[in-house]
C-alpha cells in the first residue's frame, strides 16, 4: 500500500476509530444499548436518587445501575468513563499502557450538597446572616478534609483515568456545554493529524445529575415537564415537544491514525473524516435566529471530511426535544443541504436516551458509526404529532435497514458552543 | 534559532492583576530597579490574604451594562482581560479577524450564592428532610441566570458575545493544568498549520469565599500578612496566596503576524504538560525532562517565571530543579506579586515573559532576600508551573529580535 492509502484529500493523516464503549440509561455497554435503540426503547424513567416533590420536572435519564463508592458526580463521572473505556480498549485489542493522549469531556462539578450539610454539622452554630463559609472555613482550619477538596477539583476525573489507562502527557479536561463529546473527538483527530500522537483516547462522560443540576436547568425553562409518562417525554421534532429531558452517559472513542491500525492489525470501525465548529456570539443560552454559525459548522465539517452535502447518508441530530433548538437545527439543515435534505434520513438518539449534556456528542458519535457498521438507522421515538415547520424524515418511531456509508453528527450547545462531525465507513 | 513561518508568536497581551490594569503597570515592575510591593486585601477574609483586583472600569472593555449584570467578576475578569488582548493585538473590532480567531479558554468555575447556600444549610441544621429542604429553597431562591454565570464554558461564551470572537471555542478545565492544556494546545494547532491566529488566557477570581474553602481544605493558604514569596513561614499556614488574575494571550504564526505588521513580543519554542506520580522524586524528575531543552539558554540572557502556587515542599522541589537544570538563571515567582491565579497561572506567566522579553527587561528580583539578581537584560524567559495537586507544564520563549 502506499502512503497515500493512510492521508486524507489535504494529505493529513486519516483518523480511524478502533474501539468503541457507551453507557447511557438503557444499559452498559454498545451491545445493550444498540439492542434497545433499535428496537425503539426509552431509557427515561421517574427520577429515584432524590426526592421530586415540588419540582415540574420529575424524569430523567439518569444512570443508577453502575457501583460507585461515594455517591458524587466525579465518582459517578469516573465510573461511567473508565467502564466505556474499558469496554473500547477491548474491542481496539489494546492493553497495557495506552500510550497516547486523553481528551475527557467532563461535566464542571461543584461540591455536593451533602458535603455542605456535612461541614454544618461539624460547624459552630451561625454567628450572623450568610456567614456558613466561614463556619466551614474555621471546620477546615482545625482539621484539613482532603477528599472535600479532591471532590470538587476538575483534574480529578483526567488524572484517575489517566493512571489507570497509561496515557501519555498531561490530559485535557474540557468543557463546550452540550458539544464537549465532539470536541473531545475534535482535539484527538487533531492531535493525531499534526504527528503528536499516533494513537488517542477520547471520552466524554456525564454523572452530573443532581436535584440542582436539574433545578438549574429548570430555571431556563430547558426541560421538558411531560412527567407522565416518563418515556414519551423526549420528542424531537414533533409540534409539542416542550424540553429536554436531562440524562446521564459516557462513551469513549479509540482513535487511531489509520496508518498505525493497518499496522497493528485492528478491526477498523469507521473513520473520524471530519470536524467542524463556529462559535456564536448571539446570546448566553440561544443560537443565532438565522442558524448562521450552525450552518457554518456543518459545513467547515464537511469542507474539512472533503465530502459534499450529497454525500451524506443519515443525520444523527442533536435534536434535543427543545421548541428552539429542533427549529434553529432543522433550519441549519435546511439551509446546508437544500430540498435533498428530504431524502437524508435523520434521526435523534435523545427521544430515547435524553440529553447526555457532556457526553452527548461523543454517545452519539458511536451510535453513529454503529448505525454505517450494522445498516440500521435507530428511529426517532415519540414521534406521533410532527411538527409541521420541520419537514424531515426523522426514521419515525421504528428503526430502518440503510446502508450508509457518510454520517453527519450535529452538538449544539450553551455559550454559543457548536461543533458536528463526519463518520464515514471507509477511508476514501 | 532559525525563523519559520509557522513559528508561534505573542502578538498581544492582556493582563490585570492586583499591581494594574492592562500592560503598562506589569511593564513597569518587570523594568524597574525594585518590584513594587503587590496590593493585599487582608481585612476581607482573615485570616487569609488575597491579592485583589485593582480598580476596574469594566466599561473600557465591556460596553454594556447588561453584558456586565449577566456576568460574576470571574467573568468579568476573563472577558476585560481577552479585550484587553485583541486592543493590544489590533485585532479589536477587526470583524473578519475575530470572525475567523480560535479561542482556547481555562476555566474553572463560578462563584456561588453565599446568602442562599447560607440559608439553606442553616436551615438544614433544623431538618431531617434536607433533600426536601433543597428542592424547596433551590426552586425559589436561585437565580435562573446565576447558573450561566457558574458555567465554566460561559467564561468563552461571554467573550464571544462582547469581543465577537467566534472562530472556534473551546474551554480547558482542571485547575493550573488547564492553563497549561490551553497555551499547549493552542501552540501545536498553530504549529500544525490548524490555526492562523489563536486567543487564549484565563481568569481567576480569588475574592471568593467559595475558593478559599477549597483550598483551605487542605489547609493551602498563607495566613496573616504579605511576606514575600520565598519568606513564608509553614507556621503560617501552607504558602498559597491567591490572586484575582486575568491573562490572556494572542498567539498567531509568524506568517500570520508579519502579513499584518503586527508588533512581535515573544517567540513560543517549545511548551510541554504533563502530569504523574509526586513520590520519590519523580516530579523532579519529570520537571527535569520538561527543562531539558532550557538546558542550552545563556544563563546570564535567561529568566525563570516560576508560577509555583507557594505550597512549601512543591516550591522547595521545583526550586531545587531549577538550580539543577538552568543553574544561574535567575527564578522570578510571579506569584509573590500577583497571587495564585490557578488556572490562569500559566498564562500569567507567559504574560509577564512576553512583556519582560518585549522589553528586553533586566527583571528585578520579586523577592529580593531569594531571588539573585539578573545579570543582562532578558533575550530568553522560561514558564513553569506546578499545579497545586497535580500538573506541570514549562515553556521556552525568546525575544524575536
Amino acid at each position: 500500500m502506499t502512503s497515500s492509502a493512510f492521508t486524507d484529500h489535504l494529505g493529513r493523516p486519516i483518523v480511524a476509530v478502533t474501539g468503541m464503549g457507551v453507557v447511557t440509561s438503557l444499559g452498559q455497554g454498545l451491545k445493550d444499548n444498540w439492542a434497545a435503540l433499535t428496537s425503539g426503547t426509552s431509557g427515561i424513567r421517574r427520577i429515584t436518587r432524590f426526592p421530586t416533590d415540588g419540582l415540574s420536572t420529575r424524569i430523567s435519564g439518569m444512570i443508577d445501575f453502575i457501583d460507585i463508592p461515594a455517591p458524587n458526580a466525579v465518582e459517578r463521572s469516573y465510573a461511567f468513563a473508565r467502564e466505556t473505556t474499558e469496554e473500547a480498549l477491548a474491542q481496539a485489542g489494546l492493553s497495557g499502557e495506552f500510550g497516547g493522549p486523553l481528551f475527557l469531556a467532563a461535566p464542571p462539578i461543584e461540591p455536593e450538597w451533602s458535603a455542605r450539610f456535612d461541614l454544618a454539622d461539624r460547624a459552630g452554630p451561625s454567628e450572623k446572616p450568610n456567614d456558613a463559609y466561614d463556619r466551614f472555613l474555621a471546620v477546615l482550619r482545625e482539621r484539613a478534609d482532603p477528599v472535600f477538596h479532591e471532590a470538587a477539583l476538575f483534574g480529578a476525573i483526567s488524572e484517575r483515568l489517566a493512571d489507570r489507562f497509561g496515557t501519555r502527557g498531561l490530559p485535557v479536561t474540557l468543557s463546550t456545554a452540550c458539544a464537549s463529546g465532539a470536541t473531545a473527538i475534535q482535539l484527538g483527530v487533531e492531535a493525531i493529524r499534526q504527528g503528536r500522537a499516533t494513537r488517542a483516547l477520547t471520552v466524554a462522560t456525564d454523572g452530573s445529575v443532581s436535584a440542582e443540576a436539574l433545578i438549574r436547568f429548570s430555571l431556563l425553562s430547558a426541560l421538558s415537564t411531560q412527567n407522565d409518562p416518563p418515556e414519551k417525554a423526549s420528542k424531537p421534532f414533533s409540534k409539542d415537544r416542550d424540553g429536554f429531558v436531562i440524562a446521564e452517559g459516557a462513551a469513549t472513542l479509540v482513535l487511531e491514525s489509520l496508518e498505525a491500525a493497518v499496522a497493528r492489525g485492528a478491526t477498523v470501525l469507521g473513520i473520524i473524516k471530519g470536524c467542524g465548529e463556529k462559535a456564536d456570539h448571539f446570546h448566553r443560552t440561544r443560537s443565532s435566529p438565522d442558524g448562521g454559525p450552525a450552518i457554518a459548522t456543518i459545513r467547515a465539517a464537511l469542507e474539512d471530511a472533503g465530502l459534499s452535502e450529497a454525500g451524506i447518508g443519515y443525520i444523527n441530530a442533536h435534536g434535543t426535544s427543545t421548541p428552539e433548538n429542533d427549529k434553529m437545527e432543522y433550519n441549519s439543515m435546511r439551509a446546508v443541504f437544500g430540498e435533498a435534505l428530504s431524502s437524508i434520513p435523520v434521526s435523534s438518539n435523545k427521544s430515547m436516551i435524553g440529553h447526555t449534556l457532556t457526553a452527548a456528542g461523543a454517545v452519539e458519535a458511536v451510535f453513529s458509526l454503529q448505525t454505517m457498521l450494522t445498516g440500521t438507522l435507530p428511529p426517532t421515538i415519540n414521534y406521533v404529532n410532527p411538527d409541521p415547520a420541520i419537514d424531515l424524515d426523522v426514521v419515525p418511531n421504528v428503526k430502518r435497514d440503510a446502508q450508509v456509508s457518510a454520517v453527519l453528527s450535529n452538538s449544539f450547545g450553551f455559550g454559543g458552543q457548536n461543533a458536528s462531525l463526519v463518520m464515514t465507513a471507509e477511508p476514501a | 534559532m532559525k525563523r519559520s513561518d509557522q513559528d508561534v508568536v505573542i502578538t498581544g497581551v492582556g493582563i490585570v492583576t492586583c499591581l494594574g490594569v492592562g500592560k503598562e503597570a506589569h511593564v513597569a515592575a518587570l523594568t524597574g530597579a525594585e518590584a513594587p510591593q503587590p496590593r493585599i486585601e487582608a481585612e476581607k477574609f482573615a485570616p487569609y490574604p488575597v491579592h485583589p483586583l485593582p480598580e476596574i472600569d469594566w466599561s473600557q472593555q465591556i460596553a454594556k451594562k447588561g453584558d456586565q449584570r449577566q456576568m460574576e467578576n470571574w467573568q468579568r475578569l476573563g472577558v476585560f482581560a481577552a479585550g484587553l488582548a485583541l486592543d493590544d493585538s489590533g485585532f479589536k473590532d477587526n470583524a473578519e479577524a475575530v470572525g475567523s480567531m480560535d479561542m482556547i479558554v481555562a476555566a474553572g468555575g463560578g462563584e456561588r450564592d453565599v446568602a442562599v447556600d447560607s440559608l439553606i444549610v442553616d436551615e438544614g441544621l433544623k431538618r431531617n428532610d434536607r433533600e426536601q429542604l433543597l428542592n424547596e429553597k433551590l426552586t425559589t431562591e436561585l437565580r435562573p441566570t446565576l447558573f450561566l454565570a457558574q458555567l465554566s464554558n460561559l467564561m468563552a461564551g461571554n467573550i464571544s458575545i462582547v469581543h465577537k470572537v467566534t472562530g472556534s471555542s473551546r474551554t480547558f478545565m482542571g485547575e493550573e493544568g488547564a492553563g497549561i492544556s490551553a497555551v499547549e494546545t493552542a501552540f501545536a494547532r498553530i504549529k500544525a498549520g490548524q490555526s492562523t491566529h489563536t486567543l487564549v488566557g484565563g481568569a481567576f477570581s480569588a475574592e471568593r469565599i467559595d475558593i478559599l474553602l477549597l483550598i483551605e481544605a487542605i489547609q493551602g493558604h498563607s495566613r496573616g500578612g504579605w511576606k514575600p514569596f520565598w519568606s513564608r513561614d509553614p507556621a503560617d499556614g501552607g504558602g498559597m496566596m491567591l490572586g484575582s488574575v486575568g491573562a490572556f494571550l494572542m498567539l498567531e504564526s509568524r506568517a500570520h503576524a508579519q502579513a499584518r505588521g503586527a508588533k512581535i513580543y515573544a517567540v513560543i519554542d517549545a511548551i510541554e504538560g504533563d502530569r504523574g506520580s509526586r513520590d520519590e522524586g519523580r516530579l523532579e524528575a519529570r520537571l527535569g525532562r520538561l527543562l531539558e531543552g532550557a538546558k542550552a539558554l545563556p544563563a546570564d540572557e535567561t529568566v525563570v517565571f516560576s508560577g509555583s502556587t507557594g505550597f512549601h515542599d512543591l516550591a522547595a522541589r521545583e526550586k531545587a530543579t531549577l538550580d539543577t537544570a538552568v543553574p544561574g538563571v535567575p527564578v522570578r515567582a510571579y506569584g509573590g506579586l500577583s497571587g495564585h491565579g490557578v488556572e490562569a497561572q500559566f498564562p500569567l506567566g507567559l504574560a509577564f515573559a512576553a512583556l519582560a522579553l518585549g522589553e528586553q527587561a533586566k527583571v528585578p528580583p520579586f523577592d529580593p532576600a531569594h531571588e539573585a539578581p539578573a545579570a543582562k537584560p532578558a533575550r530568553h524567559a522560561i514558564v513553569t508551573t506546578v499545579g497545586h495537586v497535580r500538573g506541570e507544564g514549562v515553556a521556552l520563549l525568546s525575544a524575536d529580535a
